[in-house]
C-alpha cells in the first residue's frame, strides 16, 4: 500500500482531533463540552476511517462511518437529555458535583 | 474394588428406598412447613416433630437391618443428575457412616422436644428439618459433589438459627460461623472438582464425581494426593474444629438457641471428623501417613489446650464449647493413629459426644429457660433446689470426663490406645487431657451446683416430667454404651478395616501397627509357663519409638 | 460354689440401682438398712465362695461374662479373677463395708438425703469389689475411677459448705493425676503383652526387658501413689476428712486407698523384672511418707485429721513393705490397719456425734466416763495401731520392719521413728479425747479446766494471765495449735454415748483389730497362714528373710520398746504435764510440712497464670487473627473503594489509560515484518 503525503496528513489530522477530544473530555466539567468533545473524536474516528478506506482502496471503510454517524446520534439524544434532565435539577451542575455512584 | 465395596444394592434389600427417605422426609418436611401460614405456629411445629421422628425411627430400622458382617456400602441408590460429568444423586451406609446417621435421627427429634423458639417459630423449624436432611445427606453422599452440597446446606440454616433465634452477640457468632466454614469448604471444592477430573485418567477418559470408582481409578500422584488431601483437610479442620482453627466455636456455641447448640456440637461437628474419615484417610491414604503426625499433634494441642482454656470460661456454655474443642481432638487424634483401635475409637467417640455434649446442652438450655443467664458467676447451689437436675447433670458431666462405666471413656480409651501403639508420646501427653477435663468440670460444676443458692437462684424449679423424659434416652445411651459397647463396636470394625486394608495395599511405608501375641493368651498359667505364640520368641522387647510391625492376628 | 463370685459385686450394684431410683421413696431407716443388708449379703456370698475356693488348683479362679470392648486385636471381657489376693481383699472390703453401713445408719441419722448416701456407698462398695476382682487392667481400672467418683460424691455429700465441695473436686483431681499414670501404663502393658489380663501379663512378666518393666512400674507407682496418698499426691486425704465419717473410715481408711497397694501387689512380676531403682524408689517414697504424715499428726487438733495423717502413714508403711519386697506384710498390715483404723474412725465419729459435731480434741477430754462403748473400741485400737504386742497391728508393722531391715538399716530406722511417733500422736489423741479433764460443759470450773488442759496445745504466750482471754496469736498467720487457744464456744455440750447401731461395729472392729494377728504369726511357717496363702500371687518374688528365732525376738522386743517408750512420752506430756506440748507441736507439722500450702500457692500463682496466659493467647492472637483476617478485609476493601470516587472524569480517565496499556502490550507482543 502506498502511503501518499496527503493520506498521512489526513490521519494526523484524525488523530490530533482525537487527542483534542480526549484531552478535552478528560479535562473540561460542563457537561455539554464534554458530550461535544466526545462527538469531536468520534468524527476523528470517521475521518480515520475514510482515510484507510482511501489509502486501502476499500469501501467499506466510508460504509462503516454511516453507522458510526448513527450511533453518535442516537447517543447525543441520549446524553443531551440526561444533561437536560439533570439542569432542571441541580442548575449549574458539572461533571464533578454528579457522583453518588460513587463507592 | 468397586464391587466388594458395593458389595449389596439398593433398596431391593428393604423393598424400600431407605437412603433417600432418610434425605429427603426432613427436607420435605421443612418445604411443607414453609408453606404453613403463619397464623398456625403449632402446626409448624408438629410437622418438624413429626418429620423428624420418622426420619429417626427410619434411622432405627436402617439400623437393625443393616448387615454387621458386610465391610462395603449398604443399601445404596444411585441415581445419575448430570451425566456429562458424571455426577450421581449417589447414597449408601457403611459401618462408619450408620451410627452418625443413627445418632442424627435421635438427636434432631430429642433437639426438638427440648427447646422451643423464642420467636417466629415457623422458620425455626423450618430450618432445622432441613438442617437435618443436609445432615442426614451429607453422611450419606457417596458422590464427590452431592457432599459438597449437602455439606454447604447444612451451613445456610445454622446462619440463620444463630443469627436470628441466638443471644447477644449472634449476628457477629453466625457471620463468623458462616464465613469461616465456608472458606475451608472453599479449598475442599478445589480438591473435588481437582479429584474428579484426575480421576478420570483410571476411569475411561471420564470426569467422574462418583466416590467409588475415584477410590477405584487409583491414579493419584504422591505429590498431587498430598496437595489434594490438605484441601480437604482444611475444610475438615476448620469444621471439626481443630486446633488452630476452632475459634468460630465458642462464639457459635455461646450465642446459638439451644437446639441449634446441641445439633451443632452433636452433629455438625462430626460432619468434620467423617469428612476426614471418609474423604481424607480412604481417599488418600499416602498423604493420610504422611500428615499423621501433623495432624496428631493438632490433635493433641487440642485435647490439652482446649482443656485449659476452657477451664477458664466464665460462661458456661462457652466453657463446654471448649470441651468440645478438646473432645474432638480426641477423635482426630484416633483417626490419624492410623490402627483399628484408634480409628474405631475415633468413630465410637463421635457418637459418644454427640450424646454427652448433646445432652450437657440441653441440660444447659433448660438453665437457661430458667436463669436467663450462663454467667457461672450468677449460679450457685442449685443441687440444693433441684436435685434431680443436679444428679442427671452429675451423670452426664462423668460420661464427658471420660468415667469408666459410662460411655466416654470406651472411646477415649481406645483412641488413646490405638495413639499409643502408633506414636507413642503423642499418647502420653495425650493423656493428660483426662486430668484437665475433671478439672474444669468439676470447677464449674461446684460454682454452679454446689454451696448455698442465693436469692436469684433459690427459686430454681426441678425439672417437670416432660424435660426428665427427654432426657432419658440420652440417660440410657450413656450408660447402655458404656457398659455394652460390643454391639456399636462390631458393626463399626469390617468398614474400619476396609479403608485400614486399603491403606496397606496402597502405601509401602505404611504398617498398621499391630500388638505382638494378640488376645489368644488368656488362660491362667500353670506352674508360670509362657503363653504361646507372640512374645516369647522374641526375648527382649524393648520399646521402639516408630511404628512396629507384627503378625496379622486373625 | 466358687461360681456364685458373681453375686459378690452384683448384690451392691442392686442395692446401688433400687436406692437411686426408689431412695427417696424408701426413706430412713428403711435406706440404710436395705445398703447394709445387700453388703452383709455380699460378704457371707464370699464366705461361702471361699469355702469353694479352697477346691480350686492353686486357689484361684477364672471366669468371664461377656465381651466389654471388643477393636481389633484389642479384646477386653468383663470377667472375674478370684485368686488368694482378690480373696483376702473381697472378704475384708464386704465384712468391713457392711459395718460401717450398719454404723452409717445411727450416723446419718435425720440427714435430709440420707438415702442418698447409703446410695452412694452401695456403688462404692460394688467398685472396689470390681476393682479387685477385675480379671484385666481395665476392669480394674474401672474399679479404680468408679472408686474414685463415689470417693468425690461421698466427700462432697454435704456440698451445701463450700469447703465440702472443694475437697471432693480436690481429691478427684488429685487421683487423676494418678489416674494418667495408670492409664500410660496400660497402654505400654497392652503394647508389649497384646493383652491386659492379669494373667497374661503375670505369666509373662519374667521374660520382659528390664526397661518395658520398669516404665511400666513407675506408671502403676504414680497411679498407686495417686490413689493411696502417698508423697507427693497425698494433698486429698486430709482434706476429704470433711466428708461423713462413715466415708472416711471406709474409704479413706479401709477400702479405696488401699487400692494402691493392690495394684502393686498384683503387678509385683512387673516390679520384680524392672530395674533395681525401681523397688528402692517405692520403699523410699514409703518412708518419707510415713515419717513425714506421722510428724504432721503430731500438731493436728482436729480428731479426724490426725486420723488422715496417720492413714497416710500408715500407707506409708504398706509402700515400704511392698518397696522392701515384703508383699504379704504389706497386705497382713492393709488387712490389720482396716481393722484399727475402721475402728478407731467409726470411734471418732461416735465422738463427733456425741460432741453434737465439735471435732476439735481440745474442746474433749475424760469422754470415757461418758462413752464407755466408744472409749473401749477406740482404745483398743490404739494399741493395736502403736503396735504393742499382743494386738493385730503389733504383728503387722513388726514384719514390715522385718522387711525393711532386710533391706537397708536406714530405712529399719526410720521404720522405728515412724513407730515412735505413731505410738505417741495416737496415745496423745487418746489422752486428749478420752482420759484428763473435761474441757466440755457451761460451768465455769470446767472453763478452768479447760485452761489447764489447754496448757498443752494453747496458749504459747505466757497463756496465764490472759485466762479466758486471747492468747497472743503468734506471729505465724498459719499458726498451730499454740495460737488459737481459748477460743471457747461457749460449750455446753453434754456429750453421749452413741446407739448400738454405731457402737457395736466399733466393738466387732475392735475385736478384730486385737485378734488379726493370728493371720500370720511368725513363729513358725505353719502359723504363717496369710504367706502361705497368698504364695501362688506372690511366692516368687517375696523377699525371704529366714530369720533365726534370736533376731525374730529381738526384733519384736525393739518393736515394743519403741511403742511403749512412745505411748510413754505422751503420758508424760499430755497427762502429767511434764513437758511444755508446744515444743512437740510445731506450727511446721500442724501446717503439713507446707506441701498441702505449696501446692495450692503454685495452682493458684503461676498454675493460674499459665493457664490465663493460654486462654488470653487463645483470644487475642488466634481469635485476633480471624477478626484480623476480617479487619484485613474491610481495610483493604475500603482503600480500594476510593477508585470508585465518582467522578465521570476519573473513570474516562481510567478507561484511557487501560486503553493505552492494552494498546501498549500488544505491540510489544507484534512483530513488525
Amino acid at each position: 500500500m502506498e502511503a501518499s503525503n496527503l493520506d498521512v496528513a489526513y490521519l494526523a489530522l484524525a488523530a490530533i482531533l482525537f487527542a483534542i477530544g480526549g484531552v478535552g473530555l478528560l479535562v473540561r466539567r460542563n457537561p455539554l463540552v464534554m458530550i461535544m468533545c466526545v462527538e469531536l473524536m468520534l468524527n476523528a474516528v470517521n475521518v480515520t476511517f475514510v482515510a484507510f478506506g482511501k489509502m486501502l482502496n476499500d469501501i467499506s471503510g466510508q460504509v462503516i462511518v454511516f453507522f458510526v454517524l448513527v450511533v453518535a446520534a442516537a447517543e447525543v439524544v441520549v446524553g443531551l437529555g440526561l444533561v437536560v434532565a439533570m439542569s432542571r435539577r441541580r442548575p449549574g451542575a458539572n461533571a464533578d458535583d454528579l457522583r453518588l455512584l460513587r463507592g | 474394588m468397586t464391587a466388594a465395596i458395593l458389595a449389596s444394592e439398593g433398596g431391593g434389600s428393604l423393598g424400600f428406598p431407605i437412603l433417600p427417605a432418610l434425605v429427603l422426609v426432613p427436607m420435605i418436611g421443612a418445604l411443607v412447613i414453609g408453606l404453613i401460614p403463619r397464623s398456625r405456629p403449632e402446626v409448624a411445629r408438629q410437622v418438624a416433630i413429626l418429620s423428624s421422628l420418622l426420619a429417626g425411627v427410619l434411622s432405627i430400622v436402617l439400623l437393625v437391618k443393616f448387615d454387621t458382617a458386610d465391610d462395603g456400602f449398604q443399601f445404596t441408590v444411585s441415581q445419575t443428575w448430570v451425566s456429562s460429568v458424571d455426577i450421581k444423586f449417589f447414597l449408601g451406609v457403611d459401618g462408619v457412616s450408620l451410627f452418625l446417621v443413627v445418632l442424627t435421627g435421635i438427636l434432631f427429634p430429642i433437639a426438638l422436644f427440648a427447646a422451643k423458639p423464642t420467636n417466629d417459630p415457623k422458620g425455626y423449624y423450618a430450618w432445622l428439618t432441613l438442617l437435618m436432611g443436609g445432615c442426614m445427606g451429607a453422611f450419606l453422599a457417596l458422590d464427590l459433589f452431592l457432599f459438597f452440597l449437602m455439606f454447604e446446606i447444612t451451613l445456610v440454616p445454622l446462619y440463620f438459627l444463630i443469627g436470628k433465634w441466638g443471644h447477644g452477640r449472634r449476628v457477629y457468632a453466625a457471620t463468623k460461623f458462616f464465613l469461616y466454614t465456608m472458606a475451608g469448604s472453599a479449598f475442599m471444592l478445589v480438591s473435588i472438582v481437582a479429584l474428579a477430573v484426575i480421576a478420570k485418567a483410571g476411569d475411561g477418559g471420564q470426569v467422574t464425581f462418583d466416590f467409588t470408582k475415584i477410590i477405584a481409578s487409583d491414579s493419584l500422584a504422591t505429590n498431587t494426593g498430598r496437595w489434594l488431601f490438605l484441601g480437604m483437610a482444611v475444610a475438615f479442620a476448620v469444621k471439626v474444629p481443630s486446633f488452630p482453627f476452632h475459634t468460630w466455636l465458642p462464639d457459635a456455641h455461646t450465642e446459638a438457641p439451644t437446639a441449634g447448640s446441641i445439633d451443632l456440637a452433636g452433629i455438625l461437628l462430626k460432619l468434620g471428623t467423617y469428612g476426614f474419615l471418609r474423604f481424607g484417610l480412604e481417599l488418600f491414604p499416602e498423604a493420610s501417613v504422611y500428615f499423621a503426625p501433623l495432624l496428631l499433634t493438632l490433635g493433641t494441642i487440642g485435647i490439652i489446650y482446649g482443656g485449659i482454656v476452657a477451664a477458664m470460661q466464665r460462661n458456661f456454655k462457652r466453657l463446654i464449647a471448649y470441651s468440645s474443642v478438646a473432645h474432638m481432638g480426641f477423635a482426630i487424634m484416633g483417626l490419624f493413629a492410623l490402627n483399628t483401635q484408634g480409628v474405631e475409637g475415633s468413630v465410637l467417640q463421635m457418637v459418644n459426644h454427640g450424646i454427652s455434649t448433646g445432652a450437657l446442652f440441653i441440660l444447659l438450655g433448660f438453665l437457661y429457660q430458667r436463669r436467663h443467664t450462663y454467667e457461672i458467676k450468677d449460679l450457685r447451689g442449685i443441687a440444693k433446689v433441684a436435685p434431680v437436675f443436679a444428679g442427671i447433670f452429675t451423670v452426664v458431666m462423668l460420661s464427658s470426663i471420660g468415667l469408666p462405666g459410662l460411655n466416654g471413656f470406651v472411646s477415649e480409651f481406645l483412641v488413646l490406645l490405638g495413639t499409643f501403639m502408633a506414636h507413642r508420646w503423642w499418647a502420653v501427653v495425650a493423656a493428660a487431657g483426662v486430668i484437665i477435663a475433671a478439672l474444669y468440670l468439676l470447677w464449674a460444676y461446684q460454682r454452679v451446683f454446689q454451696g448455698e443458692p442465693d436469692e436469684a437462684n433459690a427459686s430454681f424449679p426441678d425439672l417437670n416430667l416432660n424435660e426428665r423424659l427427654v432426657m432419658v434416652p440420652l440417660l440410657v445411651l450413656i450408660v447402655f454404651l458404656g457398659i455394652y459397647p460390643k454391639p456399636v463396636l462390631d458393626r463399626i470394625e469390617p468398614s474400619v478395616n476396609r479403608i485400614l486394608t486399603r491403606m496397606e495395599e496402597q502405601v509401602d511405608r505404611y504398617d498398621q501397627a499391630r500388638t505382638q501375641g494378640g488376645s489368644e493368651l488368656r488362660e491362667v498359667p500353670e506352674g508360670g509357663g509362657h503363653g504361646e505364640g507372640g512374645h516369647g520368641d522374641e526375648g527382649e522387647h524393648a520399646l521402639s519409638v516408630h511404628v512396629t510391625t507384627g503378625e496379622v492376628a486373625p | 460354689m466358687v461360681e456364685l463370685i458373681w453375686l459378690v459385686p452384683a448384690l451392691p450394684l442392686v442395692g446401688f440401682t433400687i436406692l437411686w431410683f426408689f431412695g427417696k421413696r424408701i426413706g430412713e431407716p428403711l435406706a440404710g438398712w436395705l445398703g447394709t443388708a445387700v453388703v452383709a449379703l455380699s460378704f457371707l456370698t464370699t464366705l461361702v465362695v471361699f469355702a469353694g475356693l479352697w477346691n480350686e488348683p492353686d486357689h484361684t479362679f477364672q471366669v468371664d461374662y461377656f465381651t466389654w470392648i471388643p477393636a481389633g486385636d484389642f479384646q477386653v471381657e468383663i470377667g472375674f479373677l478370684l485368686d488368694p489376693l482378690s480373696m483376702a481383699m473381697i472378704m475384708f472390703v464386704t465384712g468391713i463395708g457392711s459395718l460401717i453401713h450398719l454404723y452409717s445408719i445411727g450416723y446419718m441419722h435425720g440427714d435430709s438425703r440420707f438415702p442418698r448416701f447409703f446410695t452412694y456407698l452401695n456403688l462404692f462398695v460394688f467398685s472396689m469389689l470390681m476393682l479387685v476382682l477385675g480379671d484385666n487392667m481395665v476392669l480394674t481400672f474401672l474399679g479404680w475411677e468408679g472408686v474414685g467418683a463415689c470417693s468425690y460424691l461421698l466427700i462432697s455429700f454435704w456440698f451445701e459448705k463450700e469447703a465440702n465441695a472443694s475437697a471432693g473436686k480436690k481429691a478427684f483431681v488429685t487421683n487423676r493425676v494418678g489416674d494418667w499414670g495408670f492409664m500410660v501404663a496400660m497402654f505400654a502393658a497392652f503394647f508389649t503383652f497384646g493383652s491386659l489380663n492379669w494373667s497374661t501379663i503375670t505369666s509373662q512378666a519374667p521374660g520382659l526387658a528390664e526397661t518395658t518393666a520398669t516404665l511400666i512400674a513407675v506408671m502403676l507407682l504414680i497411679g498407686a501413689v495417686g490413689k493411696s496418698a502417698q508423697l507427693p499426691l497425698f494433698i486429698w486425704l486430709p482434706d476429704a476428712m470433711a466428708g461423713p465419717t462413715p466415708v472416711s473410715a471406709l474409704i479413706h481408711a479401709a477400702t479405696m486407698v488401699t487400692a494402691g497397694v493392690y495394684l502393686l501387689v498384683r503387678a509385683n512380676p512387673i516390679l520384680a523384672a524392672s530395674a533395681e531403682w525401681v523397688p528402692w524408689a517405692i520403699a523410699i517414697i514409703g518412708a518419707a511418707t510415713l515419717f513425714i504424715a506421722a510428724t504432721i499428726a503430731v500438731a493436728q487438733t482436729d480428731i479426724k485429721k490426725v486420723l488422715a495423717y496417720s492413714t497416710v502413714s500408715q500407707l506409708g508403711y504398706m509402700f515400704l513393705a511392698v518397696g522392701s519386697g515384703g508383699y504379704t506384710a504389706a497386705i497382713f498390715h492393709m488387712i490389720t490397719h482396716a481393722f484399727f483404723k475402721a475402728c478407731l474412725f467409726l470411734g471418732s465419729g461416735s465422738v463427733i456425734h456425741g460432741m453434737h459435731d465439735d471435732q476439735d480434741m481440745r474442746h474433749m477430754g475424760a469422754l470415757r466416763k461418758v462413752m464407755p462403748f466408744t472409749a473401749f473400741g477406740f482404745i483398743i485400737g490404739w494399741l493395736a495401731i502403736s503396735g504393742v504386742p499382743p494386738f493385730s497391728g503389733f504383728w503387722s508393722k513388726d514384719e514390715i520392719l522385718s522387711y525393711a531391715l532386710h533391706k537397708s538399716p536406714v530405712l529399719y530406722v526410720i521404720g522405728l521413728a515412724g513407730a515412735l511417733i505413731t505410738a505417741f500422736y495416737m496415745s496423745r489423741q487418746v489422752f486428749m479425747v478420752f482420759f484428763g479433764k473435761a474441757r466440755w460443759g457451761a460451768s465455769a470450773d470446767a472453763e478452768l479446766a479447760n485452761l489447764d488442759a489447754h496448757d498443752t496445745s494453747a496458749a504459747g504466750s505466757a497463756g496465764d494471765a490472759n485466762d479466758l482471754g486471747e492468747a497472743t496469736v503468734a506471729a505465724d498467720a498459719d499458726a498451730g495449735p499454740v495460737a488459737v487457744a481459748t477460743e471457747h464456744h461457749g460449750h455446753d455440750v453434754q456429750p453421749h454415748e452413741s446407739p448400738w447401731t454405731m457402737t457395736l461395729p466399733i466393738l466387732v472392729l475392735a475385736f478384730f483389730a486385737l485378734v488379726a494377728g493370728v493371720l500370720n504369726l511368725p513363729f513358725t511357717e505353719n502359723l504363717e497362714f496369710l504367706n502361705k496363702w497368698l504364695e501362688p500371687v506372690v511366692g516368687e518374688n517375696q523377699a525371704h528373710l529366714g530369720l533365726s528365732t534370736a533376731k525374730l525376738l529381738a526384733e519384736m522386743a525393739i518393736s515394743t520398746v519403741v511403742a511403749l517408750t512412745g505411748i510413754a512420752l505422751a503420758y508424760a506430756i499430755y497427762m502429767k504435764k511434764k513437758f511444755d506440748a508446744r515444743k512437740v507441736e510445731l506450727p511446721f507439722f500442724y501446717n503439713g510440712w507446707y506441701i498441702d500450702h505449696g501446692v495450692t500457692v503454685f495452682m493458684g500463682g503461676p498454675g493460674r497464670r499459665l493457664f490465663e496466659l493460654i486462654a488470653l493467647f487463645d483470644r487475642v492472637v488466634i481469635d485476633g487473627a480471624v477478626n484480623g483476617v476480617g479487619r484485613l478485609s474491610r481495610g483493604g476493601a475500603a482503600r480500594l473503594r476510593t477508585v470508585q470516587n465518582g467522578y465521570v472524569r476519573w473513570y474516562a480517565l481510567m478507561v484511557g489509560l487501560g486503553t493505552i496499556l492494552i494498546i501498549a502490550f500488544i505491540l510489544t507482543q507484534v512483530s513488525f515484518s
